[in-house]
């Protein structure tokens, strides 16, 4: 099995007085969608906020491709290649697919003029590949768009850039039946392209569907690992809420 | 990114449905009118109602001399809506374009007051507009820096501006008015191209955008990228030819083509073009459309802000010197009035949304037009000065009205 592109070895963070996140322990390989998986202020968010750069964990090691990395800011997270597609998706509705897919990154001619050919070129195929057949057009204002649909133009944004990997927040949350079908097949064509895919969500049906293996966090701590088809959804359900945890806050400072 | 696998790419052919065909493309065109995408088709049609309802009331209302004077009065408007079309674009207003265009026009009728210093015309009007801009930049870092909405903070500026046109005028004239002392910039508003030169331009700028339509068409089919098809392509052009060429002859009849308009092309064209080209064009339109959405693809919203307003201020001189140059004076009264109220319903009436990123800059033009033809229409029938405010408040408010259905139209229309 292929060595695991992205690697987190015992980060933690704290605001304040909480600790948000205590030595966990996380990776994603190449071709797999690994799912993140936890309770209301379990710690997800944190996790992948700290790998983006948003803030920097307080102790622990991020590996890129084996190598230790200090992502500073999301630049330095999009340059390694790694995209997060937020929740809200960031998408501006007044603009068409292709100015959103480039947008902050124009193609330009001479610095100033945008190269529309090739940045609609480009978006075309992007969206070929992962086989988004739902946009009539290209040119089309995402204001007009479904919910399914805006979803599939975020995540070809974030495919777009070379990116190994991806981290999807939450994707079918506020999605329809037919909708939600149509973003797990684009989720699933994305890891059979060898990118490596993480999901958020707390749809444990959707997480079954599409994820080969399941990282389950609880109050900031990685509680299990699991292989999706070796697991039923009862154990995860366990694990999310009653999981065992490895360390118990504090502990080890007062030295019991 | 990776190459698909060979497997999915046959199933993965997208079955889009690119318009190709004359009669499919007016189909698609009729769904995004429907869907709320109007583009110009309100103005037009309210601009044609206008013409017809006015031109029926009174023949003269066709006239070619009605005709030039109706591109007289609104090119002073139009030139100041460009700078408040990009305003609106980011969702924010500039309450003070009107002052500061007085103050554009002020400054450069005093620089050019003979001796005192009796500056060049292009120096004098260089200084104005510098000093315009200014304005605009002063307001912005007000509005980023503090916070503070560009709403409140335009009204502030508005008053202080009309106080220091007040003072200016009060500390070097008595009769508070000054006369424009240079020939050159009188004959900004008041000279008309000689016939000859009219047509050069017009079909000049036919040629232009017939040439920049061809690139465009090469470039897209040479990357395999659909086009528009050649009727609708044709008829466009040909819409445009028309329209142009029409303006020419019929002008022609009359003085010839004022020269305003030839300023006023040159600052349509070059605006449009960094709206809809450039990449600063475009993150304008993010900003206003998603300002958060903006700021995390990396664009430095502050900056976009502090530009765009610099351009208000900026188009606010030109066209302040415009209307300076056709009153051949400035007064204590300048930028006062309707002034204000005319650019921005000029902006608004064209088609640029006030919930900002949509619009475009020939919509001031179009706005500025309609202003103009129902203020000459109302002339005609010689009704007094509140029945022109109540005609021309009823007109934004259709457009205000159209804008917001076709915004929750298109809301609408997202969740099918």
């Amino acid at each position: 099995m292929a060595e695991p592109i992205l690697e987190c070895r015992g980060v933690s963070k704290h605001f304040g007085a909480v600790q948000a996140l205590y030595k966990v322990d996380f990776e994603v390989r190449p071709g797999e969608v690994m799912a993140l998986v936890g309770d209301n202020g379990a710690g997800k968010s944190t996790l992948i906020k700290g790998i983006a750069g948003i803030y920097p964990f307080d102790e622990g090691q991020v590996l890129f491709e084996g190598k230790p990395v200090k992502i500073h800011g999301p630049k330095d997270a999009s340059k390694l290649g790694i995209e997060i597609v937020y929740q809200d998706l960031a998408l501006a509705d007044n603009l068409d697919v292709v100015a959103n897919m480039f947008l902050g990154r124009e193609r330009t001619q001479n610095r100033f003029i945008i190269d529309e050919s090739s940045m609609e070129a480009a978006a075309r195929e992007t969206l070929a590949g992962l086989s988004v057949t739902t946009l009539q057009s290209v040119r089309q204002v995402v204001a007009g768009l479904s919910g399914g649909q805006r979803q599939s133009v975020a995540v070809a944004k974030a495919v777009m850039w070379n990116s190994k990997v991806v981290i999807l927040d939450e994707p079918t949350a506020a999605l329809g039946v037919a909708q939600t079908r149509q973003v797990l097949d684009l989720v699933r064509r994305m890891a059979d392209q060898d990118l490596a895919v993480v999901i958020i969500s707390h749809n444990l049906h959707d997480i079954f569907e599409v994820a080969d293996r399941i990282t389950s966090l609880r109050l900031g701590q990685a509680v299990d690992l699991f292989t999706t088809s070796e697991v039923t959804q009862q154990d995860v359900v366990h694990s999310i809420t009653a999981g065992e945890m490895k360390f118990v806050p504090g502990m080890e400072k007062e030295g019991v | 990114m990776s190459t698909p696998s060979t497997d999915e790419v046959p199933s993965a052919a997208p079955k889009r449905k690119d318009p190709t065909t004359f009669a499919e493309y007016l189909q698609s065109w009729w769904l995004r009118v429907q869907s709320g995408d109007l583009g110009f088709l309100p103005i037009i049609v309210g601009l044609i109602i206008i013409i017809a309802i006015f031109g029926t009331l009174d023949s003269r209302y066709f006239s070619e001399r009605n005709f030039t004077n109706l591109l007289l009065q609104m090119a002073p408007f139009a030139t100041i809506a460009i700078g408040v079309v990009f305003v609106l674009l980011l969702a924010e207003i500039d309450l003070a374009v009107a002052f500061n265009s007085a103050v554009g026009g002020v400054i450069m009728t005093l620089l050019l007051r003979p001796d005192d210093p009796g500056l060049p015309w292009p120096v004098a009007i260089a200084i104005a507009l510098a000093v315009t801009t200014f304005i605009g930049f002063v307001m912005a870092i007000v509005i980023t820096k503090a916070g503070v909405p560009s709403f409140v903070v335009s009204l502030a500026f508005n008053l202080g501006l009309n106080g220091v046109v007040l003072i200016l005028m009060l500390e070097f004239s008595n009769s508070g008015t000054i006369r424009i002392a240079d020939e050159t910039v009188k004959d900004i508003s008041n000279a008309f191209l000689p016939d000859v030169w009219g047509w050069i331009l017009g079909l000049a700028a036919v040629a232009a955008y017939g040439l920049s339509e061809a690139v465009k068409y090469r470039t897209r089919s040479s990357q395999g990228l659909p086009n528009k098809p050649f009727g609708i392509l044709g008829l466009q052009f040909g819409g445009l030819a028309l329209l142009i060429l029409g303006a020419v002859w019929y002008a022609n009849i009359d003085r010839g083509v004022p020269f305003v308009m030839v300023v006023l092309g040159f600052f349509l064209l070059f605006w449009s073009f960094v709206a809809s080209r450039t990449r600063f064009g475009r993150h304008v339109y993010a900003v206003g459309g998603n300002p958060e959405a903006a700021r995390r693809a990396g664009i430095n919203v502050d900056r976009i802000r502090i530009i765009v307003f610099m351009i208000g201020g900026f188009m606010a001189g030109a066209g302040g010197i415009v209307l300076a140059s056709r009153l051949q004076s400035v007064a204590t009264n300048s930028g006062g009035g309707d002034l204000l109220l005319n650019v921005i319903a000029a902006a608004v009436i064209g088609g640029t949304s006030l919930f900002g990123g949509s619009g475009k800059v020939v919509s001031a033009l179009l706005g500025a037009l309609v202003i103009g033809a129902v203020a000459s229409g109302m002339n005609l029938q010689n009704v007094n000065a509140g029945v022109k405010f109540v005609v021309t408040g009823l007109v934004l408010l259709a457009a205000v009205l159209i804008d917001a259905l076709a915004k929750r139209r298109q809301a609408a229309s997202g969740v099918r």
